[in-house]
């Protein structure tokens, strides 16, 4: 049978040269000047940014190459942190199981399941004492992906570094603690929308003041356009978010020229790769105007936008997996074309299976081949003056602008989410790709496309535990409870609940106090439920 | 199958679509849901991170005919197990399980054993997927 036979068999549409996004953006096919005064774009290095924060590009600095891993007993994660430190990695980047990411201790009939699965359990200090032993957290930078629970996995690093007389001014990292995204996309919700919002600036707050190197948020646009977002939405989303942040940091008494440096962000580039570009163009300067115009940040530093990327995600597909090498080859290139500060490039197998260390090598080399072989970290913002490139940005900006107006006058993020109206949003626009994808109009090669007869598509493996992993985690969480002070670990968890009631309170000291008291990720998070209770996630479709 | 009939396949179902666990991704969950609603049954969300007893409760007490399950975590043996026990103390065998999500070609025998009607991952159709699952359920 031909691929055309097959096709027809199919009913698939004829392959158009189309867009993954659904930026649904006319393309510029004309040369526009307007689109390329020098004063509209700027330069490099300045304000509105959108030629990149750096004067000189990445010739100054490379963007950081930064790999996911994590998994098992802390102690199989620390033996890997330390290989992969010893073979020149600088930035360790931790995955924490989802016990940990929603709050439940490992006796949980909820987490029984699902210990050590997705990563790392963390369910206290002496954990994570195990998982940074003979690791000098001053010399590296530790990158933690972590939401519900990101106030207390950051007070339990800095509880790390005391212990091992480490200034915390000399911390270097990430948590993401971005929750609103969770509401939406991710899921590892757990308290009201409004008392999580305080958290979080609780956190940067307190992180400003005592571990000023360490970046204690990353807004992520990643998951909602995993999940189905557009481009324009996935950034549209973010930069609200991003916004609502800094309204509760005001709020809570921050100032917008300290914490707005430490606020950085996080996206997927799927293939379509000129939006891929001039979202991130566009995004960047419409920051920089709103910190600068909105919120009367002086400084440059404060006016940046700073990002991380992965390239990969729901991109990948199973059939014919070699195909993965050349999409993710050319989501890195978009990603350096756009000027993201670091990438995390996806192995080719993640469609279907935890990477080997041979495709997770090749994602590696991927990064190095773009950056040390073809030059294009020598240029700055290549594209940028190009007729084509600036009217794209130009209209992605206008179309991102758009939907943040569609927020602002439903009320804000915080209601949109709270009555599920984004949710739902996302739903529709995931059933949209979903239908695209099945018609044939979004071409998958090698999927729905120029299919290899005869291949099976589908799961071919998943990622099967040894189930001693959550035994070994039981049995340490259970030495734990015996061996610590019960009287040191209640009396912290008073003073945290007190603390939680009102409102003019930073809770991070008292976080930090619980850890050093070996309190338990599950009991500080019940603590702050029975104040604040939990979300009620709307389930309206 | 045309498009007259997708908007009927499954006009009279009522259907809970259930996600066990504590895995938070779920769209997949929610196109499945919209899918079967635009087919023309009427559906219910449990929403995220509910209990095996707590979907099955729900599903008696909505007087729902099929459950579906999205689970992407690998936990899906227990997880479904779970359910269908929860089922059966409520004397609710009659109600029909069906799996979504990432469910390796190794266990689809493992779950029809244990009573499932239907397992569709998320590289099938929609079309299929509904055409399959309006065979299932009648």
């Amino acid at each position: 049978m031909t691929q055309e036979q097959a096709n027809t068999e199919l009913k698939l549409a004829k392959p158009a040269l189309g867009t993954v996004s659904g930026a649904g953006i006319e393309i510029p096919t004309e040369v526009d000047d307007s689109a390329l005064r020098p004063d509209h774009i700027g330069k490099p290095g300045e304000f509105p940014f959108t030629r990149g924060i750096f004067p000189d590009g990445y010739q100054g600095r490379l963007w950081t190459i930064r790999q996911y891993s994590g998994f098992g007993t802390a102690e199989e994660s620390n033996e890997r942190y330390k290989f992969l430190l010893a073979h020149g990695q600088t930035g360790l980047s931790v995955a924490l199981d989802l016990p940990t990411q929603c709050g439940y201790d490992p006796i949980d009939p909820m987490a029984r399941p699902e210990i050590g699965k997705v990563g790392v359990s963390l369910s206290n200090l002496s954990e994570a004492e195990i998982l940074f032993q003979d690791i000098d957290l001053a010399r590296i930078s530790t990158s933690f992906t972590i939401n519900g629970t990101a106030a207390i996995i950051y007070a339990m690093y800095l509880a790390v570094a005391d212990k091992q007389g480490v200034p915390r001014e000399k911390l270097t990292g990430t948590i993401q603690n971005d929750i609103l995204k969770e509401y939406v996309a991710r899921g590892t919700w757990i308290f009201p929308v409004r008392p999580s919002m305080r958290l979080i600036a609780d956190s940067i707050l307190y992180s400003n003041d005592v571990s000023p190197r360490f970046n204690a948020i990353s807004i992520a646009g990643a998951h909602v356009r995993d999940a189905g977002a557009t481009a324009v939405e996935e950034m549209a989303y973010t930069l609200a978010n991003g916004l609502a942040y800094v309204d509760e940091l005001k709020r809570r008494g921050g100032d917008v020229e300290k914490f707005a440096k430490r606020l950085s962000f996080f996206f997927y580039v799927h293939m379509d790769f000129f939006d891929e570009v001039a979202k991130f163009r566009a995004g960047r300067r419409l920051w920089a105007k709103l910190m600068k115009e909105r919120y009367g940040a002086q400084d440059p530093k404060a006016q940046m936008f700073r990002f991380g990327v992965v390239c990969g995600g729901s991109s990948l597909v199973a059939p014919q997996p070699y195909n993965n090498i050349v999409r993710v080859a050319v989501e890195t290139m978009a990603a350096v074309m756009g000027g993201a500060q670091s990438i995390f490039t996806c192995a080719f197998d993640e469609a279907f299976q935890i990477p080997t260390e041979f495709s997770a090598e090749i994602a590696l080399r991927t990064q190095q081949i773009i950056a040390y072989e073809s030059g294009i970290g020598r240029s700055v913002d290549p594209l940028g003056g190009s007729y084509f490139v600036e009217q794209h940005t130009d209209r992605m900006e206008e179309a991102i602008s758009a939907v943040m107006d569609e927020i602002d006058a439903y009320g804000g993020v915080i209601p949109a989410i709270e009555e599920g109206w984004i949710q739902m949003r996302l739903a529709q626009r995931g059933l949209e790709r979903k239908q695209r994808i099945d018609s044939g109009e979004t071409v998958i090669v090698g999927q729905n496309h120029f299919r290899h007869e005869g291949e099976q598509a589908g799961v071919d493996e998943i990622f099967r535990l040894d189930p001693s992993v959550a035994n070994r985690a039981l049995e340490k969480y259970q030495k734990v409870l015996d061996t610590r002070s019960q009287p040191a670990v209640q009396a912290a968890l008073h003073k945290l609940a007190r603390a939680a009631a009102d409102d003019k309170e930073n809770l991070m000291p008292y976080l930090v106090d619980c850890c050093h008291a070996y309190a338990t990720v599950g009991e500080m998070v019940s603590t702050l439920k029975a104040q604040w209770g939990e979300f009620q996630e709307p389930v309206n479709l | 199958m045309n498009t007259v009939d997708m908007k009927h396949a499954l006009a009279g179902q009522r259907i809970l679509v259930g996600k066990p666990g504590l895995d938070g991704h779920d769209i997949g969950a929610k196109i499945i849901a919209l899918a079967m609603r635009d087919a023309g049954a009427e559906v219910i969300y449990t929403g995220l991170r509910r209990s095996p007893e707590k979907i099955a409760q729900v599903a008696v007490d909505e007087g729902v005919n099929a459950v579906g399950l999205s689970i992407l975590s690998g936990s899906h043996k227990e997880l479904v197990q779970d359910v269908m026990s929860a089922l059966a103390r409520l004397d609710a065998r009659d109600i029909k399980v069906f799996v979504g999500g990432t469910i390796p070609a190794e266990d689809h025998g493992a779950l029809t054993a244990m009573g499932v009607v239907g397992i569709f991952t998320s590289d099938m159709p929609l079309e299929a997927t509904i055409a399959s699952l309006a065979r299932a359920l009648t």
